[in-house]
């Protein structure tokens, strides 16, 4: 394994280009003002169709910020964040495990589909101490082996093939129309295929909670407590946060009487909740900012001002 | 003794031709562009070392962003300025290849500093081949770090005042002070005599780049005569009398051993 300490997050995600460009597996990781920095770099991969795997371990913003917990960084990663018309597939990982075990599914997606991927944290996954069980490692892949997975790369031009480029420019309107309705199609198929999400205590659930990451963790003890009341509540967890689980919150909203979507910041999950809801049902939302968590018993006092059971 | 039309024609009498490596796509640089030429060598280079199949080149975002529809070689094309970490993680997971940048000043001079900076201070063992024509020639003649001062270009319309506008960078000199690079040299391609020179510094950058002993850095001072508002004649000559003053000709360092 290669592994280098670069001037800063911009010329980072620009060794991962250029690395991925060769056909390796690479990946680079930061918190939230570093990744913003990378955005640039990380729309040039999408559009260079390059896979990467970037770890954001999400802090506080805007600016600086704070060096606390958060979760506010949804919207910059899973709209996008640098220029352009591209997604990034997005993990949301809830425990030291999932950590550990994204990466390596992070490294299939990106490969799978020409695509950066984000591994989107936060300080709290991103700083605590569990058991995790490891996995065997995988070799290192073989130059023959890039050559099959990888036969766009810039492995050096024999005289058997054409010359590989890796661009992301094209200055012809038809042929960037044309690339960006390619771009289309596999998001599509993305979509189709990769949604992944969890679901606790949904079956016969009245109340849905919306949470991922470390969000999820906590709201699993709302439901305990608020079933232990006799409350039927459920939480489904996005572990994949684009693409999105639009279908299955659409499904359970047509169900329950109420959804809330618990976040680490000023809302921004539930503005996807409340298109996924499409009406159906009201979808509230509570939030804690600036590095501070929420406990269970402050979020099931807000569930039940939201539905009015005081 | 004179040879006949068809007795010129025969590939065993030429004494010259467009190398193999350089694709039949029209250039779109403008008469009289430096870049053509310094183009040519690196395929000449390439070609002569046999090393096609090991080489991997990044473009820059400027007037050579397209370098790679002219040789024909693997390429990268890097966001502006950002070539040299592209090839920092080329050369560092695939060591055996050779890996240069090719950029102008208005890259790797004022938006890239940081990368070329650090690539050097790291001694990354790459080749990076700098046109300097002391203008962003792509973007319509702006001024550039490497305008000299006096110099009129779209933004310095009065010519470069120092205390509006700073002085020129020399990024030659300034790197030569790093231990991580081994090799500095200046050139010129408007004679033919000043291109053989600067193909045989883009050699030896290409050789010294297999040698782990750091970065080689060829710099090609050059001509904008569109950004200069000069015929081509008149722009080599402005160059000479001008810009070889800032950015005089020959090595600036050469330590074969490394540091």
């Amino acid at each position: 394994m290669v592994v280098l300490q670069a001037e800063s997050e911009t010329s980072s995600i620009n060794m991962i280009y250029g690395g991925a460009s060769c056909g390796k597996k690479v990946m680079t990781s930061s918190s939230s003002p570093g990744i913003s920095l990378m955005c640039e770099g990380i729309s040039y991969i999408a559009g260079a169709e390059l896979p990467c795997v970037v770890v954001d371990v999400m802090r506080g913003g805007p600016g600086l910020g704070t060096i606390q917990p958060s979760q506010s960084d949804y919207n910059q990663i899973v709209k996008g964040g640098g220029h352009g018309d591209y997604h990034n597939i997005v993990l949301a990982p809830a425990s030291a495990q999932d950590m550990y075990d994204f990466v390596d599914w992070g490294f299939e997606l990106a490969f799978k589909y020409r695509n950066p991927v984000v591994i989107l944290a936060d300080g709290i996954i991103g700083q605590m101490m569990e058991k995790v069980e490891m996995h065997e490692m995988k070799p290192r892949r073989t130059a023959e082996e890039i050559l099959k997975v990888a036969p766009w790369a810039t492995t050096g031009k024999p005289a058997t093939r054409e010359r590989n480029i890796i661009t992301s420019l094209s200055l012809d309107a038809d042929i960037q129309e044309k690339f960006n309705r390619k771009l289309k199609n596999k998001y599509e198929v993305i979509e189709e295929n990769e949604v992944k999400f969890s679901e606790y205590m949904t079956d016969d659930a009245e109340y849905v909670f919306v949470a991922f990451g470390c969000s999820s963790r906590i709201c699993e003890a709302v439901v305990d407590e608020l079933r232990s009341e006799g409350i039927r509540a459920g939480l489904l967890r996005p572990i994949t946060l684009w693409p999105f689980p639009f279908s299955e919150i659409s499904g359970l909203a047509k169900k329950c009487r109420s959804m809330m979507s618990i976040e680490l910041n000023l809302g921004q999950m539930v503005h996807d909740v409340r298109l996924a809801a499409n009406g159906e049902c009201p979808v509230g939302f509570y939030g804690r900012q600036g590095g501070n968590i929420y406990t269970p018993e402050e979020i099931v006092g807000e569930f039940k001002k939201f539905n009015g059971l005081e | 003794m004179s040879l006949s039309i068809e007795e010129i024609k025969r590939p065993e009498n030429a004494v010259y031709g467009k190398p193999a490596l350089l694709t039949d796509n029209v250039m779109h640089y403008c008469p009289g562009c430096s870049h053509g030429t310094v183009h040519k060598l690196v395929a000449e280079v390439i070609e002569e070392m046999g090393i096609q199949d090991k080489t991997v080149g990044i473009c820059p975002v400027g007037c050579s962003v397209f370098a790679y529809n002219y040789i024909d070689i693997d390429w990268q094309e890097a966001a502006h300025g950002r070539a040299p970490a592209l090839a920092t993680a080329t050369k560092r997971l695939c060591p055996d290849k050779y890996v240069f940048t090719y950029q102008g000043d208005g890259d790797l001079a004022s938006i890239g500093t940081a990368e070329i900076i650090h690539a050097c201070g790291r001694g990354e063992n790459i080749v990076v081949i700098f046109i300097n024509n002391g203008i962003y020639g792509m973007t319509g003649g702006q001024m550039a770090p490497t305008t000299l001062l006096g110099m009129k270009t779209s933004t310095t319309p009065y010519g470069r005042d120092a205390k509006l506008n700073g002085f020129p960078l020399v990024i030659a000199d300034m790197i030569a002070h790093l231990d991580g690079t081994a090799y500095i040299t200046r050139q010129s391609v408007h004679t033919a005599a000043a291109a053989r020179k600067t193909k045989s510094a883009i050699r030896k950058a290409f050789e010294y780049s297999q040698k782990g002993i750091g970065l080689s850095f060829v710099e090609v001072v050059s001509t904008c005569n569109s950004g200069w508002k000069m015929s081509p004649v008149d722009a080599n000559k402005w160059m000479v009398e001008n810009m070889f003053k800032k950015y005089p000709i020959g090595d600036i360092k050469d330590v074969p051993g490394g540091k």
